[in-house]
């Protein structure tokens, strides 16, 4: 067991529980917090875009090319990770990531 | 040009649910319109996701979703559906009563109006709608300087031209409006393209000559006062900024759903969703059907497989409402010889 921590949208830190084997998107649209995820984690939609802190890049798989094709439409950063491709695991106790913003 | 189209049911949304609909209200003589944003028959399983693999639908080991499309496609044939695609259904008006529902559907600019006894909305998670980057006022431009298509290009003769995006209509826009253009600017996040080779090849040799600008980064903020606009300000990797002199930005962010006007039509929603009873999938609206991932009842699950079931019960009221004197015989088409006449397979 182990938690991540979410800032949404308006700025506010939550600390969920995260699950192994769960995608990060799924452990934040369990909790409750606006996620979209329209497509149901098939990195077909861009929904999911979190900003992920700078110290925990490192530790994650990098992107593959689908998910960068996707992250194509969004407006990101250096820091931009798609939550639906980033399966939790105890090694990732403690990551840190941001909601991105949606257009209207 | 209006036209007016009476009809028993009209479906919105062309996705699995909707076209099988289409076949569970068929085998009980019922005949329906369907309507769809897209310009294409399946939903988000053709838009989304047409080469991936879906392994849950019952009978069908694996099927990707365009396969998946395909088939329904040629099991609703006998029935002969029309569809209504590139319209959007913008409102919905009771004209009966609640126990003989009628309603007025029209879709986008009055293209088509619709007499029809019962509504099903299908609609999945809304309707596709091109995707608006989040940037600090951008609906202030829209219209002027900030176009999510192109519908006339001569709109860009002569104009500074800011496209940005790195998919096949960015790609495609930036070849076509160069010519006209007064200075044609491409943005992107990355020096790569997920494009036709021929257009990111034609696209880098006008940037080679000179006759095109490409840029790498993201658009911060967009300047000139509103309506009109100036430029837009580029932030690059790095976070460094730069500005772009621009009369009109065209983003080509791919598509997104949108619950659109069905907030309007007087139906009940629960965080964008459409409640409905379990045993007929019916709305707060006598004659309003929701089915597929666009409802929800305690216990729902957005399968595929729970969208085919809700039709088939929806069906059942259906018919009720449109042969209020006939009784409906429950029928297997393994057995009947009606339903099979129907299907066009009797013996």
């Amino acid at each position: 067991m182990g938690v991540i921590h979410v800032t949404d949208r308006e700025g506010q830190r939550h600390t969920l529980e995260a699950i192994e084997g769960w995608r990060v998107m799924e452990i934040i649209r369990d909790w409750g917090l606006p996620i979209e995820g329209l497509c149901g984690g098939a990195c077909e939609c861009a929904t999911c875009h979190v900003f992920v802190a700078e110290e925990w890049i490192p530790k994650l798989y990098p992107a593959t090319e689908e998910e960068e094709d996707q992250l194509d439409t969004v407006v990101t950063q250096p820091n931009s990770r798609l939550s639906c491709q980033i399966l939790w695991t105890p090694e990732l106790d403690g990551l840190e990531v941001t909601l991105a913003p949606t257009g209207t | 040009m209006t036209d007016n189209i009476e009809t028993d049911v009209v479906i919105i949304g062309a996705g699995p649910v909707g076209l099988f609909a289409v076949f569970e209200l068929g085998l009980l003589d019922i005949k329906c319109h369907v309507v769809d944003i897209l310009p294409k028959v399946g939903g988000q399983c053709a838009e989304l996701y047409p080469e991936k693999p879906i392994y849950d639908i019952p009978g069908f080991p694996m099927v990707t979703g365009q396969g998946l499309v395909d088939n329904l496609m040629a099991q609703i044939e006998p029935f002969h559906p029309t569809f209504h695609l590139n319209e959007m259904v913008e409102s919905v008006e009771s004209i009966g009563t609640p126990e003989a529902p009628r309603f007025r559907v029209k879709t986008s600019e009055n293209e088509t109006t619709f007499i029809c006894k019962s509504l099903i909305i299908a609609a999945g998670g809304g309707s596709f709608q091109p995707k608006k980057p989040p940037i600090e006022n951008i609906e202030a431009y829209e219209g002027t300087g900030v176009f999510y298509a192109v519908r006339h290009m001569q709109m860009f003769r002569d104009k500074k031209v800011l496209i940005v995006g790195g998919g096949d209509s960015a790609l495609d826009w930036t070849v076509n409006l160069q010519p006209i253009a007064k200075r044609l600017t491409l943005l992107h996040r990355r020096d790569a393209f997920r494009a036709a080779p021929h257009t990111v090849e034609k696209m880098r040799s006008l940037v080679a000559s000179g006759d095109m600008d490409l840029h790498l980064g993201q658009v911060a903020s967009l300047k000139g006062e509103a309506p009109v606009l100036e430029g837009a300000v580029i932030r690059k990797d790095d976070g460094s900024t730069f500005e772009v002199d621009c009369d009109v930005m065209l983003p080509f962010f791919g598509l997104t759903m949108k619950l659109g006007p069905i907030a309007e039509w007087g139906l009940n929603l629960h965080e964008n969703l459409i409640p409905v009873d379990t045993e007929k999938f019916e709305t707060n609206v006598p004659g309003i059907f929701a089915i597929g991932d666009i409802n929800t009842y305690p216990g729902k699950l957005k399968l595929i497989l729970s969208g085919f079931h809700e039709g088939a019960l929806a069906a059942q009221k259906v018919h009720r409402y449109v042969y209020p004197e006939k009784k409906l015989l429950f029928q297997y088409t393994t057995s009947s010889t009606s339903l099979q006449k129907k299907l066009g397979v009797a013996a």
